[in-house]
């Protein structure tokens, strides 16, 4: 039912694609991120959350159609619905349904409860798509309560020796989790612009989150004082970051497991946190689907794949797609940030 | 373990070199003693000897887990750490038991003398019983290479800070020969006397880069200016009738470099001079990998000796008479020099010290110029020193220097590519290139810096676009986009299909204006080679 080919995962009989990387006439998007929802799709379809993230990031004039979790529609005799995929607001694994055959397509996913996602279900199929950006066993995530935990502690330690503290995290999804974990007992929480723009559509549809003020030419460096400042990681290095000296850097990444990773980073805390699934949780979602043939995407595609089949005697293979994973879960805040980097304090 | 695992994580998390040696100023406040020397040895690269072997530690850690070799080994590869990937895998310990420092390194070093069961019993045990932090600490001793960020710069600051005594005795004092079993960090840094290592060198005093315009040096009178050599920078050492020749390394050749054992008896007690070990045949500075055939050779033939007769350029000297003159200026420095090695010469016909000539120049222009001729000496570039400058320790900016040539360089074709580590796993980040040799592609360098990440992210699509095949974690690609490939030097090798070995190569820039046809070829490399002979 579901092939594999240049433009992405496709789906003849519905004449679908689902978070395809070139110009196609129909696509599903799981989720906003810019390796996921890409410009150019004549009719996007996707979670009735993903839509103003898209609309704003694609611009207000794609024709998009909004579903729920759960609804089902039909594509010439292919019901296809959304399930939670816990990767972040809004994200979804798509389930393809014809003549008994079933697909999930996940995504990016994770397990974990984070809090702020809806969290993932298990969608039983015989056909699992996965994503495996963190398929290696060196890759087991802490509890994500303590990590907030150690977030907090951080700033109020910053706070104390007169710094601030500037934690990189995604715009979308990661920020939102950050902020809506932060104590803001402690102090002032300030967002770069990116973060703001995501916040403000987060709040609008989908919940509650702290106060926070966006860093702009109204903003008076004096009130930024121990304060905690939520950026994109594509603000490194750049001039923005000067006004909040002194201050110490943190980074939240799933890569921030592996040392050698904290320290090329340059920053001074690496805080291990992901949206993605960690070893544990890709075997425990793998099984817990009952598929038996796993197509694996972005990430150790064929270790996790070989472990799979080794393991588990699944029917497991790699699928080459231009996914990227972690990293560049970014790269539209990037974009973001040079198109407003003219905002600045007096 | 505890405290210094908590001293390496607090450490580990920060970049800033004040907020490093508070950390280490409060933990010499807390810390036993005993653990203390220890702590100070490890973190100025005195180690003791690896009692376990790499592979038994991949076996024994293999048979803890329930995970298949080949995922072990994927694993291994992306950490690119073993101590780390073993304490990333290893389930979490159910119950912990508190060590000291010093306790596990005397077992570490007692198990030399114990047999492979031994070995394997108590080293799983200590993994079944350390808490995460302590855990990685634990394989990081065992394996060794334990810098943890700290340069031995730091540790003085910090000892110097804490005993409340002068930098530069606590980094002469640092130096040479001692052992964390048998001295205390109070004797080592603050008791003087006849128990004085005589072998000791000083710390040396190292340039930086110069990366700016020289005019800005000011005035090209107050600068002394030298080649930069490419040999082993070292001390050679007289004091009571012994010689002690060091590397910058601080590895004691002095059984190796036969050439200066003569010495003794022609320098005076007392003498400390700086300087570069070189071979050198007449007045003619031999290439690097000549020297390389001195120093990776454990028996020393006749015909080594006359192939590569060492010398020492000196161009400094430290102790005169038995006395520390670091502080005194350059030109002071240099005088006396001169008369040392004077003397010396009135003694021995054959002398295997010379002075390092000083570059004439009298305006910036001929600086410029006589870097320019660097590779006609088989040069690496200048040295400029100020002349009322003291002999520091370390790497210091502001007096002394090296202004490198700017790198050799060709255009190279890439043709495989290979995935980075961590969080350029999704990458392909390691490249090998390829010069022409008449109308086929041989590999001649592999390197992976030097490209922006926006450039990595664009090779790396190109990659997966254009691959040819795949074996493993390499990809072949078509022969399509030319590199400019920069490197240090250059040598004959005939373990590589091109002949020669590149030192320090990496990617210069991205030449998307030419065609492949237009890459440079594997004569014009022989060519670069044969220039330096
Ligand atoms: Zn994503
Ligand atoms: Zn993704």
């Amino acid at each position: 039912m579901i092939t594999f080919n240049d433009n992405g995962i496709y789906c003849a009989r519905a004449g679908v694609y689902i978070d395809p990387w070139k110009p196609v006439d129909r696509a599903i998007i799981t989720h906003a991120h810019s390796d996921h929802a890409r410009w150019g799709m004549k009719h996007y379809l996707a979670h009735h959350l993903s839509v103003p993230v898209m609309k704003y990031r694609l611009g207000s004039d794609i024709s998009v159609q909004a579903l729920g979790y759960g609804e089902v529609i039909e594509m010439n005799g292919v019901k296809i619905s959304l399930h939670p995929a816990g990767h972040i607001w809004g994200s979804a694994q798509v389930r393809l349904e014809c003549n008994g055959e079933i697909w999930v397509v996940s995504g990016d996913y994770k397990i974990a409860d984070d809090g702020i996602s809806q969290a993932f279900e298990p969608v039983p199929c015989q056909h699992f798509i996965t994503e495996s950006t963190f398929g290696l066993p060196i890759y087991n995530f802490p509890a994500h309560q303590s990590v907030h935990d150690d977030i907090n502690n951080w700033w109020r330690q910053n706070q104390a020796e007169g710094k601030n503290s500037v934690l990189f995290a995604y715009a979308l999804g990661k920020a939102q989790r950050v902020i809506s974990h932060l104590d803001p007992s402690i102090g002032k929480i300030f967002t770069h612009g990116a973060v703001d723009n995501v916040n403000k559509l987060y709040i609008e549809n989908d919940g509650y989150l702290p106060a926070t003020q966006r860093i702009d030419a109204t903003v008076d460096k004096k009130d930024i004082q121990g304060a905690m400042i939520i950026a994109p990681p594509s603000a490194s290095n750049s001039p923005w970051l000067r006004r909040f000296e002194p201050y110490k850097l943190g980074v939240c990444s799933g890569w921030m497991q592996l040392r050698g990773t904290r320290r090329r980073q340059g920053a001074d805390r690496g805080f291990v946190l992901s949206d993605h699934a960690d070893w544990g949780q890709l075997n425990v979602a793998v099984k817990e689907t009952g598929a038996s043939h796993i197509y694996v995407t972005h990430g150790y595609k064929s270790h996790f794949a070989r472990w799979l089949t080794d393991a588990y005697h699944l029917n497991a293979r790699e699928v080459e797609t231009l996914y990227t994973g972690e990293q560049a879960d970014d790269t539209l805040d990037l974009e973001q940030a040079d198109n407003k980097s003219d905002e600045s304090i007096q | 373990m505890r405290a210094f695992s908590k001293l390496f994580t607090e450490i580990d998390q920060t970049t800033s070199t004040n907020e490093k040696i508070h950390a280490l100023v409060r933990y010499f406040e807390t810390a036993d003693p005993k653990d203390a020397v220890w702590t100070v040895a490890l973190l100025t690269g005195k180690r003791p000897k690896r009692t376990v072997k790499t592979g038994e530690l991949w076996t024994w850690c293999g048979e803890l887990l329930d995970m298949p070799s080949w995922l072990f080994a994927e694993s291994y590869h992306m950490v690119g750490d073993l101590a780390e990937t073993i304490t990333l895998l290893l389930p979490p310990s159910e119950e912990h038991i508190e060590y000291s420092l010093h306790q596990v390194l005397l077992s570490l070093i007692a198990l030399g003398d114990k047999n492979e069961a031994q070995r394997r019993e108590y080293i799983t045990s200590m993994w079944q019983h350390l808490p995460p932090g302590e855990l990685f600490v634990f394989n990081k001793l065992i394996t060794g290479g334990f810098r943890m960020g700290v340069s031995d710069k730091i540790v003085i600051k910090a000892l110097a800070k804490h005993f409340s005594v002068d930098e530069n005795i606590v980094a002469h004092r640092l130096t040479g020969s001692w052992d964390a079993r048998t001295v205390s960090l109070n004797e080592l840094i603050t008791i003087e006397g006849d128990s004085a290592d005589i072998s000791k060198p000083y710390p040396f005093y190292l340039a930086y880069p110069l990366e700016t315009d020289p005019h800005e040096l000011g005035e090209v009178s107050e600068w002394q200016v030298e080649r930069k050599y490419d040999g082993i920078r070292g001390q050679i050492i007289v004091r009571d009738s012994q010689l002690f020749v060091w590397s910058r390394g601080e590895d004691l050749l002095t059984e190796k470099f036969v050439e200066f054992h003569p010495l003794v008896g022609i320098l005076p007690n007392g003498t400390v001079i700086d300087g570069e070990i070189l071979p050198m045949v007449g007045d003619r500075i031999q290439p690097f990998h000549v020297m390389q055939t001195r120093t990776g050779r454990k028996n020393i033939t006749k015909k080594v000796l006359q192939e590569a007769p060492l010398v020492m350029l000196c161009y400094d000297l430290l102790e005169n008479d038995g006395i520390d003159i670091r502080h005194l200026s350059l030109q002071e420095r240099r005088q006396l020099l001169e008369e040392v090695i004077m003397n010396a010469k009135h003694r021995l016909n054959d002398l295997p010290l010379h002075l390092s000539p000083i570059v004439q120049v009298d305006s910036w222009e001929n600086v410029i110029a006589e870097r320019q001729r660097s590779r006609e000496f088989n040069c690496e570039g200048l040295m400029l020193k100020r002349k009322n400058s003291d002999y520091k320790t370390g790497r210091r900016r502001g007096d002394w220097w090296k202004w490198k040539v700017d790198p050799f360089s060709i255009d190279g074709v890439l043709i495989y590519a290979q995935r980075g580590h961590g969080r350029r796993a999704n990458l392909y980040t390691d490249f090998t290139f390829a010069v022409w040799d008449g109308d086929e592609l041989v590999p001649f360098a592999k390197a992976y810096s030097g490209l922006t990440d926006k450039e990595l992210v664009e090779v790396d699509t190109w990659i997966k676009k254009n691959t040819l095949d795949k074996f493993g974690p390499v990809r072949s690609v078509t022969p399509l986009q030319v590199f400019e490939i920069g490197f240090e030097g250059i040598n004959p090798s005939p373990r590589h299909r091109s002949g020669i070995a590149l030192r320090f190569p990496r990617i210069l820039r991205w030449r998307k204006d030419k065609t492949v046809k237009e890459a440079n070829t594997r004569a014009d490399l022989l060519e670069l080679l044969k220039a330096q002979l």
